[in-house]
């Protein structure tokens, strides 16, 4: 069924078909929309689940692993500062092997405040153990939503996972999504059994104890191990959701790169931008190509070097900033390629934060870059649409 | 079912000898008997009785972080209900996690009115850090952060935190004290709390040898001593009726508050001032005056 929704509503009906059972939530823009969502529909009664309005954003994690450790499907949301207010329990969740799912309406992280996207708040947690996901757009969010979760509980994995959609670009924009029919997600997921050690009274267990330096290094190295085995697990699940809904997901999504010599690489919505834009740099003769990022954790290495081996620049078109170095993508591709022989000279390229529009304008100023590093240095990581002169004047340098 | 000759708190754990959280909780599940889940807040408790891969809990028991016992009990309360589950949720926090950093998210939990007992073990400072003073630590007693000094020769210059109070005026169907010195009060508060649905509180005195600097076989003397001595009341609160708070011990003829100082290192100090002395008697006395006619046997 065709349905016209905005991304949060992505959100709340991949809930609702995965038959979450139990949704911790507490409200931030742009995310609040999803727990709004799902308290209609649970008031309405086309939904089965338990909504516990929490205090605080942490709460909401807390409660989340508190039900998903009794046994329970778990969905929550939130974005940027209440993503950031969860920090200390992404770990526990992870550590915890706790297959919780959690969509993350992408937003800039403060000051100065702004609720406009980026992808600052997830990027800040690709250290928690959480799997990520970005979607580029409604549909992806459905659909990632609901794949996440085969994903998260496969026992082969047991990890929480994120999906990110981008702050109003997604949240609060209303496109076509198809809705598969509860049936064929029923069949697709299965009934959910937890395959990790619950609450239970019959078989009283410890769950989160102390764990000393001689025991410690072994949960790590399982969680290591766990995301490791996820990417053959994401490809099965992509797969076989391509099967049996029509809709091909890969994580990491090329699209005219065969004999491109710059290699364009996004995530999220900015995606649809640079695809039309490639695609008319295409019919201009120029051999761009665009690579869509849509896992980040665990990060695709192989793919990504078997992709844009052959390309001369790789052009990572970013959405965060670690200050003292680059963007995220950047710094993670470019040790990607540390042991490669043969490697792309990869150029980051910082555009898009707080929810300044990512334009061909913008596009046209990376690929102007890119084109000058196929022939000469340029600077390894590039602010586009920044009032430079302004900001160097505030500082003092000029 | 009556549990009491069954043992749900297994021996082995490395609280300290004369602790008196491992007498609590003990005691607390022997009344809730197998069917409990239990989660912990960061804290002594949680640290000296799950040391990966050995446990002294024989039932379901779950530690998330520091400040969220009770978001964790909330979310435990939220799959239950989603199951068609009916079983205890006991979260026991320390008086760190309870009053200080998990004050917010207990809050929550007693505002959307959960059904779990949560149970404070108040030993006044944070003990599993290195005795630091907290909301909960009286006025007058050293810490290593309340110093004692030539220009500070109190230590805590701030009272205690109401705690019980302050979860009472959340209209929380059942708020007590209790002391496990007076085990029968103790036990009768236990059960009547769990036999309630909805969120529960029981702050629980609970001395801590290192901490309070006391003969670790005096335990249950001290304790006794601060509810004869009338500084720690025992008494209940239902559903924010303060105006029917019942206090259910009262001493026949209290102690002088010297009596409970005295044992304990941690009020040391305050013998070099009798002012000191005269001013915490002061304060009973006056509590005392104020409540006591709300002793309702």
């Amino acid at each position: 069924m065709k349905v016209m929704i905005r991304g949060n509503e992505s959100i709340a009906y991949a809930f609702k078909l995965a038959r979450v059972q139990v949704v911790p939530a507490y409200p931030i823009t742009p995310s609040t929309l999803v727990p709004e969502k799902i308290s209609e529909l649970i008031a309405n009664g086309e939904m089965k689940a338990e909504f516990v309005p929490v205090e605080s954003e942490h709460s909401a994690m807390s409660a989340a692993i508190g039900a998903s450790a009794k046994g329970v499907r778990v969905g929550t949301a939130t974005a940027s500062q209440g993503l950031a207010l969860m920090h200390e329990v992404l770990f526990i969740a992870s550590g915890m092997r706790l297959p919780i799912v959690m969509g993350i309406g992408n937003r800039a992280l403060s000051a100065p405040i702004n609720i406009w996207c980026d992808h600052q708040d997830m990027m800040s947690q690709r250290d928690t153990g959480w799997m990520q996901f970005y979607a580029e757009s409604n549909q992806e969010g459905l659909d990632l939503g609901i794949m996440a979760f085969k994903i998260a509980e496969d026992e082969r994995v047991l990890l929480p996972a994120m999906v990110g959609i981008d702050a109003f670009v997604l949240t609060h924009t209303v496109e076509p999504v198809e809705l598969p029919e509860q049936k064929d997600v029923d069949d697709f997921l299965g009934e959910f059994v937890p395959h990790y050690v619950t609450l239970d009274p019959q078989n009283p267990a410890t769950l989160g104890s102390f764990g000393f330096p001689e025991h410690f290094m072994e949960f790590k190295y399982g969680q290591w191990i766990a995301m490791e085995r996820a990417k053959k697990v994401i490809d099965e699940v992509f797969e076989e959701f391509e099967e049996r809904f029509g809709r091909k997901y890969m994580k990491v999504y090329p699209e005219f790169v065969e004999d491109a010599e710059i290699i364009l690489v996004t995530m999220g919505s900015m995606t649809s931008t640079t695809r039309e834009f490639v695609r008319r740099l295409r019919e201009q003769g120029k051999k761009v190509g665009l690579v869509k990022l849509t896992v980040f954790r665990p990060f695709p290495k192989e793919e990504l070097r078997e992709i844009l081996k052959n390309a001369k620049v790789v052009a990572v078109v970013e959405r965060n900033i670690s200050f003292g170095f680059g963007g995220a993508v950047y710094a993670e591709l470019s040790s990607t390629f540390s042991r490669m022989k043969e490697k792309p000279k990869i150029v980051d390229f910082i555009v898009g934060l707080g929810g300044r529009d990512i334009t061909f304008n913008t596009l046209n100023s990376v690929v102007e870059i890119a084109e000058k590093a196929m022939h000469e240095e340029v600077d390894e990581v590039n602010w586009i649409d920044v009032n430079k002169e302004a900001v160097l004047k505030a500082e003092g340098l000029l | 079912m009556n549990y009491e000759k069954e043992e749900f708190f297994a021996p082995g754990h490395g609280l300290c000898a004369g602790c008196a959280a491992p007498i609590i909780v003990r005691w607390i599940l022997k009344l809730a008997g197998p069917n409990t889940i239990v989660t912990n807040a960061t804290g002594c408790l949680e640290v000296a009785t799950t040391a990966y891969p050995r446990t002294s809990w024989r039932v379901p028991w779950i530690h998330v972080a520091f400040e969220n016992a009770a978001a964790v009990a909330s979310g435990i309360d939220a799959a239950l209900k989603a199951k068609g589950e009916k079983v205890n949720i006991i979260a026991f926090g320390g008086d760190g996690g309870t009053v200080d950093i998990g004050m917010q998210a207990l809050s929550g939990m007693v505002e959307r009115g959960h059904n779990v007992l949560y149970v404070l073990y108040d030993n006044e400072a944070y003990m599993n850090t290195g005795i630091q003073r907290s909301g909960a630590t009286p006025w007058g007693a050293w810490t290593t952060t309340s110093k004692v000094g030539s220009a500070n020769p109190i230590g805590k210059l701030r009272p205690k935190k109401p705690i019980a109070k302050i979860i009472a005026a959340h209209d929380a169907p059942y708020v007590a004290t209790a002391n496990p010195a007076f085990f029968n009060d103790f036990k009768k508060k236990v059960k009547k709390a769990l036999s309630i649905e909805g969120p529960k509180f029981l702050h629980v005195l609970s001395s801590c040898t290192t901490g309070w600097r006391h003969d670790p076989s005096k335990t249950i003397e001290i304790l006794r001593l601060a509810t004869e001595t009338g500084l720690f009341p025992l008494y209940e609160i239902e559903n924010g009726d303060f105006e029917n708070m019942r206090i259910t011990y009262k001493p026949k003829k209290f102690k002088p508050v010297e009596e409970y100082l005295k044992p304990q290192g941690r009020f040391r100090h305050l013998f070099k001032n009798p002012e000191y002395i005269k001013k915490l008697q002061k304060d009973v006395d006056e509590w005392w005056a104020k409540y006591g006619k709300y002793y309702r046997p």
